[in-house]
C-alpha cells in the first residue's frame, strides 16, 4: 500500500484536510511526521508537506519550518527522487529550504485573499501532473497572504528553459501578482514541486452542486497513478481524478 | 479606576462580616462588573426559555450544545469585543476571535468554522467617514489574521452601516464546534485535583479590561485591549483537543474578561468546590508583578485545566509537545472558598458563590420619546425614474457586494464548506454524521431602533427564514444584546422590548435559546448607539439533497411567497433615498410567518425549488438583482402579479415586508398546486428567467411599461461600491 507522510509543524493547518484527500479519496496510508523527528524511514513513497502558518509565519513565511529537524530528512528524500508537493506554507518551506527557487512574497494587494481562481498546466510530466494535458486549465481555490512568485531574471529564464513552471494563473487572474503569473514550480528533476493553490480543498462532493468542478483532485490522482500500486486506485483514477 | 459602588461594598462587608482588602475589592470588581455579572440583564434573560429535545448545555457556560444524532454534538458561542475594537481595532477584533474560540475548546469540541456581525459608521458620504474606514480595514484584518493563522475558516458574517456607530464599532464574532458526545468535558473535580495555567504569559496588557468594557468609550484606554497571538491559540486548541481525546482533563475553562478573578472564582462555584491557589506559581511577562495585577491581567490564550494528580504526567508531555508553557497554581479543597496566596501567606479568602453572584440591579426605564415622533408618517414624493433609484439602492453600502470583506477570509479550510458566503443566505457545513448545520448571523439597528420590540422580532424572523433558505431547518437560537448604558432608562426600555420579543418568537415557535450574552456602554461622546441585539440562529440539515443556493439559472419561473405590506419604517429605502426614519416598522405576525417558514421548508423537501432568497433588506428588487447576479441572468417581473397592498409602485420593491421568500422553479404547475391547498397563504408568480442578462419589471397598470430595464454589469458595477470605496 502507497504511504505517503504528512510533516507537522507547530501552527500548520492544512495537515488534516491533506490526510482527509488521501485517506477518503485515494485510500492511501498516511502518517504525520512531527517536525523535530531527526530520522523518517526511507519507505515513504511520498511527502506532501501542507499549508498553515508554520511557526506562526515569524520572521518570515517557512523559513522556520525550513531549519527544523524534519526538513534534513525532505531533503535526503528529495534527493532520492522521492516525490515531494508543498502546498502553500509548504511551497513557502519548500523554498526557504532551498529545495526550489525564488522567494514568496506578500501578495501585491497587501491582503489576505481567498477566492477560487484557474490554473493553467504547464509541464505535465511531473508526478503530480501527469493525469493533466498539457495547457488544460482547472479551477482550485486560493488562500494566502503571501503568495506573490518572485525571483530574478536569471531564475525565471532557467525556469523556462528547464520547463520548471508546472502551474501559472490565467491570464487576466493572477491573484498575488506572481511573476510569469507562476502559481507552482518544480525542480529541475521533476520530483520536487511547490503551489500556493490548495488542491485538497475540492474534496467536498457538493462542489459540482455549486457550479465548482473538482478537477485539482487529478494532482492527487496522479501521484497514485505514478506510483500506481493499488487496484483501489485503479477504480478512482477511471472516476477521473 | 471606580471599583465597586458604595452599595455593592456594604453588601460584600455583610457578607464577609469584614472590610475586604484591596486585592478582594479588585477581585469582587472585576467579576461585578456588568461584562462578567449581568448585574443589570440577568433578571430578564432568566426569562429566556432554553429548554428542547437538542439542548444538552443551554446559556451560562463557556458555549451551548446541541445533540445532533448519532453521538455527535454541536457546540456554538457568540461574543462581542466592541471597546477595543473602537481603540485599537486590529488587535481588539483579532482577541474577540481568540476569547469565543477557547469558548469552543472549553467543552472539548473542534471549531470548525466562524461567523460575524460588523456595525461601523458609515465609510461614505460622512464626516466620520475615514475614521470608519480605518476602523473596517484593521478590524477586518485583525479577524483574518487571527482566524486564518489558527486554520477555521470564516464562513459567514454581516454588516450594517450606521451614523449611530460613528467613531465606534460592533464587532460580534460566533463560532461553532463540533466532536463526539463522548468527548464533552463534564467538569469535574475532586480534592486534591491540580489547577493548571496554560498558555500566554500573565502580563499587564487588558488590565481592567472588564471594567474598561462596563463604562462609556471615553478615554482611548490602549492599555485594557489584550495583544493577539494566534500562534499561541492554535498550539493551544491542538493541545487541549489532544488532551481531551486522551481524558486527562477534568475541567476546562478559558480566561478571558476579568482574567483568573473570573476564571477561578466561577468556576470554583460552579464545580462547588474550593480552590487554593498561590500567585508566586503563575509564569508571568514581568517578575514585578503584584497581586492584584495578576488576578485582573486578561492576557491572552491562556487556558485554565484541572486534572488530576495522577494524570498529570501526560497532560504535560502534551503541553510540552506544543511548546506550551503552564504552570500548576494550585490545588482543589473540600471548602467553597476562594483561597489566593502568595508565596504561602493568605492574601484574598472568600466564597466563591459571593464573587461569582453579583447583587442584581433594577434597572429603572421608560419609553423613550423619539418613539412617538417616528411614528408620525411623512410620506415622501414618488421618484420619477425607478432604474436610477434602484442603482442607487445597490450601491448602498448596507446592501453592496461584502466580498472584500469576505475574500480576506479563508472560508474553506477544514474541507466543510458547502455554503460559503455569496451563495445562500446562510453558511453550511458538512458535519461528521453526514448532516450539514446552517448558521446565520442577523441585525439591523434602523428596525430596532424604530421599535425594537417588532426590530427583533424581524431579526429573528429574518434569520430563520436565511438559514430555511439554505435547506435547513432552525433548531437554536443564540443572541447578542449591544445597548447603550443602562442607566439610561431610555436605553433600558429598548433593551426590556428586545428581550420580550426574543422570549415570544422562541415560545411561539419552540425554538430555545442555547447561548448569549450582553454588551451595556456602547456608547461614546457622541451619544448612545442604537439598539443592537444580533441573532444568530441554527439549522441543521439532514438531507444533502435539501442544500439550497440562490443562484438563479435561465428558463425558470420565479415566484414570490407572502405579501408585501406598506411599512416603510426604519427601511434602507427610506434611509439611502430620503434619508428618512419616520413610519411603521414592518410588524411580524408569528401565526402567519410560522405558516409560511414551514410551508417553504415543504417545499424544498419536495423539491420543487431550484433557487430560494429570502426577501428582507432593501425588499424585492434588491432580492430579485442578487439572486441574477451570480450567473449573470435576465429577469422579467410583472408587478401585477406581487400580492401586496401598497399604494405605490416604489414602495412593492423596496418594502421589507417580514416573511416574504422568492424561489424560483423548473415545476410552476406542481408548486402552484401545492401552494394554492395551504391556508393562509399568499403568493405570486410573478415572472421569469431568461439569458439575457437583463432585468426588466413590467408595469401593467401604466400601460405595460417597461419600469425597470438594467444591465446586469451596470447592476454588477454599483454592487461593488465597497471595494471602490475601500480601495481608492
Amino acid at each position: 500500500m502507497i504511504k505517503i507522510g504528512i510533516p507537522v509543524f507547530p501552527g500548520s493547518n492544512c495537515d488534516r484536510d491533506v490526510e482527509k484527500v488521501l485517506t477518503t479519496l485515494f485510500k492511501v496510508k498516511t502518517e504525520f511526521l512531527w517536525y523535530n523527528k531527526e530520522k523518517i524511514s526511507s519507505d515513504y513513497d511520498a511527502i506532501i508537506i501542507p499549508g498553515g502558518f508554520s511557526f506562526g509565519d515569524r520572521l518570515r513565511s517557512g523559513i522556520i519550518a525550513a531549519h527544523s529537524p524534519i526538513m534534513d530528512e525532505v531533503k535526503r528524500l528529495a534527493k532520492d527522487g522521492i516525490p515531494i508537493l508543498g502546498i502553500c506554507n509548504g511551497f513557502q518551506i519548500l523554498v526557504e529550504s532551498e529545495l526550489l527557487p525564488g522567494a514568496l512574497i506578500k501578495n501585491d494587494s497587501l491582503k489576505f485573499m481567498c477566492k477560487w481562481s484557474k490554473l493553467i498546466v504547464k509541464n505535465n510530466k511531473t508526478p503530480f501532473t501527469n493525469n493533466f494535458k498539457l495547457n488544460q486549465t482547472f479551477s482550485i481555490p486560493i488562500a494566502n497572504g503571501e503568495g506573490r512568485y518572485v525571483a530574478d531574471k536569471e531564475t525565471i529564464s532557467n525556469l523556462q528553459k528547464k520547463n520548471q513552471i508546472v502551474f501559472q494563473y490565467q491570464e487576466n487572474d493572477n491573484p498575488g501578482g506572481s511573476f510569469e503569473s507562476i502559481a507552482g514550480i518544480c525542480n529541475e528533476k521533476g520530483n520536487v514541486v511547490g503551489m500556493m493553490p490548495h488542491p485538497e480543498r475540492v474534496f467536498e462532493k457538493l462542489l459540482p452542486k455549486m457550479g465548482l468542478p473538482q478537477d485539482a483532485l487529478k494532482i492527487f490522482g496522479s501521484l497514485t497513478n505514478y506510483l500506481g500500486k493499488s487496484m483501489i486506485l485503479k477504480t478512482k483514477i477511471r472516476r477521473g481524478y | 479606576m471606580a471599583l465597586l459602588t458604595r452599595s455593592e461594598l456594604k453588601y460584600l462587608k455583610q457578607n464577609l462580616n469584614r472590610n475586604p482588602n484591596v486585592l478582594e475589592k479588585e477581585i469582587v470588581a472585576a467579576e461585578w462588573s456588568e461584562h462578567c455579572s449581568y448585574k443589570s440583564s440577568k433578571k430578564y434573560i432568566k426569562l429566556f426559555p432554553t429548554k428542547g429535545p437538542r439542548v444538552l448545555v443551554g446559556p451560562g457556560y463557556d458555549a451551548g450544545v446541541l445533540d445532533i444524532g448519532n453521538g455527535y454534538i454541536i457546540t456554538i458561542h457568540i461574543e462581542s469585543h466592541n471597546h477595543p475594537s473602537a481603540v485599537e481595532p486590529y488587535g481588539g477584533a483579532a482577541t474577540g476571535v481568540g476569547g469565543v474560540i477557547r469558548d469552543i475548546i472549553s467543552m472539548g469540541t473542534r471549531p470548525i468554522a466562524l461567523l460575524n456581525a460588523l456595525r461601523f459608521g458609515p465609510i461614505d458620504k460622512n464626516m466620520y467617514q475615514e475614521k470608519s474606514k480605518w476602523l473596517l480595514k484593521n478590524v477586518v484584518r485583525g479577524i483574518s489574521d487571527y482566524g486564518n493563522c489558527i486554520g477555521i475558516p470564516t464562513v459567514g458574517g454581516e454588516v450594517e452601516f450606521d451614523k449611530s456607530f460613528n467613531n465606534y464599532c460592533i464587532v460580534d464574532v460566533a463560532a461553532i464546534g463540533h466532536g463526539k458526545k463522548s468527548n464533552l468535558i463534564s467538569n469535574r473535580a475532586d480534592l486534591g485535583d491540580l489547577i493548571i495555567l496554560a498558555g500566554g504569559l500573565t502580563g499587564r496588557d487588558g488590565i481592567h479590561g472588564a471594567s474598561f468594557a462596563s463604562k462609556k468609550l471615553e478615554s482611548e484606554n490602549r492599555s485594557a485591549v489584550q495583544i493577539p497571538d494566534p500562534f499561541l491559540e492554535k498550539l493551544l486548541i491542538e493541545a487541549t483537543l489532544e488532551a481531551v481525546n486522551k481524558k486527562v482533563i477534568k475541567a476546562i475553562k478559558d480566561l478571558g474578561g476579568g482574567g483568573l478573578s473570573c476564571c477561578l472564582s466561577e468556576t470554583s462555584d460552579n464545580l462547588n468546590k474550593g480552590f487554593e491557589v498561590d500567585l508566586d506559581n503563575v509564569h508571568k511577562k514581568y517578575v514585578n508583578m503584584n497581586p492584584t495585577e495578576i488576578m485582573i491581567s486578561e492576557s491572552q490564550e491562556r487556558m485554565l485545566y484541572i486534572t488530576e494528580k495522577s494524570m498529570f504526567p501526560k497532560l504535560k508531555n502534551i503541553l510540552e509537545k506544543f511548546g506550551i508553557m503552564y504552570s500548576i497554581i494550585g490545588q482543589v479543597k473540600n471548602h467553597r472558598n476562594l483561597v489566593i496566596k502568595n508565596k504561602g501567606v493568605i492574601i484574598a479568602k472568600m466564597p466563591s458563590k459571593l464573587i461569582s453572584h453579583a447583587p442584581l440591579l433594577d434597572r429603572k426605564f421608560k419609553i423613550p420619546k423619539y418613539i412617538k415622533k417616528l411614528k408620525r408618517k411623512n410620506e415622501p414624493k414618488k421618484p420619477n425614474d425607478l432604474n436610477k433609484i434602484l442603482l442607487k439602492m445597490l450601491s448602498n453600502i448596507n446592501i453592496a457586494s461584502k466580498k472584500w470583506i469576505f475574500q480576506q477570509y479563508d472560508q474553506e479550510i477544514g474541507l466543510r464548506t458547502v455554503i460559503r458566503p455569496g451563495y445562500s443566505d446562510s453558511a453550511v457545513l458538512r458535519l461528521d454524521n453526514d448532516k450539514f448545520v446552517s448558521l446565520k448571523l442577523d441585525g439591523n439597528s434602523k428596525l430596532c431602533y424604530s421599535d425594537p420590540y417588532q426590530g427583533t422580532l424581524n431579526l429573528l424572523s429574518e434569520s430563520c427564514r436565511n438559514v430555511i433558505a439554505s435547506g435547513a431547518s432552525p433548531v437554536g437560537i443564540v443572541d447578542h444584546l449591544q445597548f447603550g448604558n443602562p442607566n439610561n432608562e431610555d436605553v433600558f426600555w429598548t433593551f426590556r422590548e428586545s428581550i420580550r420579543a426574543i422570549v415570544d418568537f422562541s415560545n411561539f415557535n419552540k425554538l430555545p435559546i442555547v447561548g448569549g450574552k450582553v454588551s451595556f456602554y456602547n456608547e461614546t461622546e457622541y451619544g448612545q448607539i442604537k439598539p443592537t441585539p444580533v441573532i444568530g440562529m441554527i439549522g441543521l440539515i439532514e438531507n444533502e439533497k435539501n442544500i439550497m443556493t440562490q443562484h438563479l439559472e435561465k428558463d425558470q419561473s420565479i415566484f414570490i411567497i407572502g405579501i408585501t405590506e406598506e411599512n416603510m419604517g426604519g427601511s434602507e429605502y427610506y434611509a439611502e433615498v430620503y434619508d428618512l426614519e419616520n413610519g411603521d416598522v414592518p410588524s411580524v405576525n408569528l401565526k402567519h410567518d410560522r405558516i409560511v417558514s414551514k410551508t417553504v421548508m415543504n417545499l424544498i423537501k419536495r423539491g420543487l425549488v431550484n433557487s430560494i432568497h429570502d426577501c428582507s433588506k432593501g425588499g424585492l428588487a434588491i432580492t430579485l438583482c442578487e439572486m441574477a447576479m451570480p450567473k449573470k441572468i435576465g429577469l422579467q417581473i410583472y408587478l401585477n402579479k406581487i400580492p401586496n397592498s401598497c399604494n405605490r409602485t416604489d414602495f412593492i420593491l423596496f418594502s421589507e415586508t417580514s416573511s416574504r421568500f422568492v424561489i424560483s422553479t423548473k415545476n410552476p404547475d406542481k408548486l402552484k398546486n401545492y401552494l394554492n391547498k395551504i391556508k393562509g397563504i399568499r403568493f405570486g408568480e410573478i415572472g421569469t428567467s431568461n439569458d439575457s442578462g437583463i432585468i426588466r419589471f413590467y408595469d401593467i397598470n401604466d400601460n405595460n411599461k417597461k419600469i425597470i430595464n438594467l444591465k446586469m454589469d451596470t447592476i454588477e458595477r454599483e454592487y461593488d461600491k465597497i471595494n471602490e470605496i475601500m480601495e481608492n
